[in-house]
């Protein structure tokens, strides 16, 4: 059964006679992970920043577990957990003072636990500002999650950092999941968005242009698939080749690519030709158009996909 | 251990760790003693009877004008202040305990000047203890209270250090931390008024050091006492978050109201 923890109905932001989000609505469940995406400007931070408290909306309404941002703060600040993109931390301070602080101010014992998790065990005396970027970033986290919110909200979490460190938040983020947080991910890094996402809205001009989930975004672009294929013999060189729903075709090293509108008869045409030719396949390889493609093509156009 | 304990236990520490703050709040008032200490002690033999109330106010100004503004501005334009309130710290204690941190920072190195200044310089200590300390917390509450609005109002790093100079520089010259009030001219003993340092001098001479008060010194700490209570009042209802000091109750300007207690103590006093 599905329950809502987010809840936002009309939101609007205004800055002056600006409109930086123009009444939006969406729901995320418990234990979804819910991408934000957008190009700068788009109202990602003023809505990121609604749903934390720290702005007041000029319209609509926002709940998260049932909490109103604005009129309820001391409720809302022990039911998120916010991973900023930026530090927030004084740049003296220790792991440990940090833990011992934000802890404190949640009224929940300090998690030295957590931090051993996220890799931080010998850096428990280092200040904040001697830390690599990816252990500023877990600390970010390990600060977000210690008092276990119902709603953890990440800016860019993985913005700068490297790969090994980007699996590892990755799968501690799959592991609060599994706990039954809901996530709120704004990010610009597509891939990212399209392996953790369960559901992506994407906001242009404070609006929000396409919803759902990642395979239901990327299916109802204009974008071609990419077929690439290898045959022992090259025949799918020769001049006059075509298949169905084929709309361009190019090469590469040994490989053929034809870009199609409709998979399943150029794929089998492929295959018949290769066979009636006497030329087997080596290798081939379907590419759907990825997020990032449907990204650009919707926000590239001003949302008129 | 509260929150408030570990916020004021770390606040404390940053203060010796930082650099920039261990230097404006320990060094700069340090060396500059030893330097008056020195120099005064050849040119002026009566600077050793305003020798500790002297060098004790410049402590405070030190740390709480040109040290404390400029770390709340910084911290605000790092987005520590955004994290704060998304976390649930109150803008009470984000304000309320740089300024207690930094009053105890200026009591230490106060103490360092008090114990070493008789033995150096043989310099005069106070005569009246109780008062010398009631004297201390109450120029640093206001001093502090100045600090706190400075940083709060200023819109960058660079309007702090011009903000804070406004202050610091008049006080050196107009206070009576180096000349006293009696040498200067008429038109600037007003204006010396609007300053917390000289009701501070004025305060430590006439009821802590045991000599001549330039006017009635009980007055003074009133008016520090008042000016302090306006300072943190404004500090905290025109305080922002906000990295770009964009969001704040009333225009900055309103901060011009923390000198009406010391406007007050000119026609008064």
């Amino acid at each position: 059964m599905t329950e809502p923890m987010i809840e936002v109905r009309d939101f609007r932001k205004t800055y002056g006679d600006f409109t930086a989000v123009d009444g939006i609505s969406f729901a995320v469940n418990r234990g979804e992970i819910f991408g934000l995406l957008g190009p700068n400007g788009a109202g990602k931070t003023s809505t990121l920043e609604s749903l934390e408290g720290l702005r007041e909306p000029n319209g609509g309404e926002l709940r998260i577990s049932e909490v109103d941002p604005t009129r309820e703060p001391r409720k809302l600040r022990n039911v998120i957990g916010v991973q900023l993109q930026t530090s927030g931390l004084p740049e003296s301070i220790t792991v440990n003072e940090a833990m011992e602080f934000f802890c404190a101010y949640h009224g929940v014992p300090a998690n030295y636990e957590l931090l051993d998790r996220l890799g931080l065990s010998e850096k428990r005396k280092t200040q904040y500002h001697q830390l690599s970027t990816g252990q500023q970033r877990r600390l970010s986290l390990a600060l977000a999650i210690a008092h276990e919110p119902a709603v953890l909200i990440m800016d860019e979490p993985t913005a700068g950092l490297d790969v090994a460190t980007r699996v590892e938040l990755h799968k501690i983020m799959r592991e609060q999941q599994a706990k039954g947080t809901t996530i709120v991910l704004a990010t610009h890094d597509m891939a990212e968005a399209e392996e953790m996402a369960d559901q992506i809205a994407i906001l242009l001009k404070g609006k929000i242009v396409a919803r759902g989930t990642p395979m239901e975004i990327t299916a109802t672009g204009a974008g071609m698939t990419k077929v690439s294929v290898r045959t022992q013999e090259s025949s799918l060189f020769d001049d006059g080749v075509e298949f169905p729903a084929v709309t361009s075709s190019s090469s590469k090293e040994a490989y053929r690519i034809f870009f199609t509108t409709d998979i399943g008869p150029t794929v089998a045409g492929i295959i018949e030709y290769a066979e009636s030719h006497n030329d087997p396949l080596i290798d081939l390889r379907v590419e759907r158009p990825s997020l990032e493609d449907r990204f650009l093509e919707i926000t590239t156009d001003g949302g008129a996909a | 251990m509260t929150a408030f304990a570990h916020h004021f236990s770390f606040e404390f520490r940053i203060g010796i760790r930082n650099r920039q703050l261990l230097f404006l709040m320990y060094m700069f008032p340090l060396v500059f003693y030893l330097f008056m200490g020195i120099l005064f002690a050849e040119i002026d033999p009566l600077f050793g009877e305003r020798l500790v109330p002297a060098m004790v106010v410049f402590t405070i100004l030190a740390a709480t004008l040109l040290g404390m503004p400029d770390s709340l501005v910084k911290a605000r334009e790092d987005g520590i202040y955004r994290s704060y309130k998304i976390n649930g710290v109150p803008s009470t204690s984000i304000l309320a305990i740089p300024a207690l941190t930094t009053m105890l920072h200026t009591a230490i190195v106060s103490l360092i000047i008090i114990v070493t200044a008789p033995l150096l310089f043989d310099a005069h200590l106070p005569t009246d203890w109780v008062s010398f300390a009631a004297v201390f917390v109450a120029v640093a509450f206001a001093s502090a209270g100045l600090g706190l609005l400075i940083g709060v109002v200023a819109p960058n790093s660079r309007s702090t250090v011009l903000l804070s100079q406004l202050v610091f520089l008049p006080s050196m010259l107009l206070a009576g931390l180096t000349i006293p009030l009696s040498q200067l001219p008429e038109a600037f003993l007003s204006i010396s008024r609007l300053l917390p340092a000289t009701h501070g001098m004025n305060a430590f001479n006439g009821l802590a050091m045991g000599l001549a008060a330039d006017f009635e010194p009980w007055a003074s700490v009133v008016v520090l006492l008042i000016g302090g209570l306006f300072s943190f009042a404004l500090a905290s209802y025109l305080f922002s978050w906000d990295s770009q000091n964009s969001t704040r109750r009333g225009h900055p300007l309103l901060a011009i109201l923390a000198l009406v207690p010391y406007f007050v103590g000119i026609l008064l006093i």
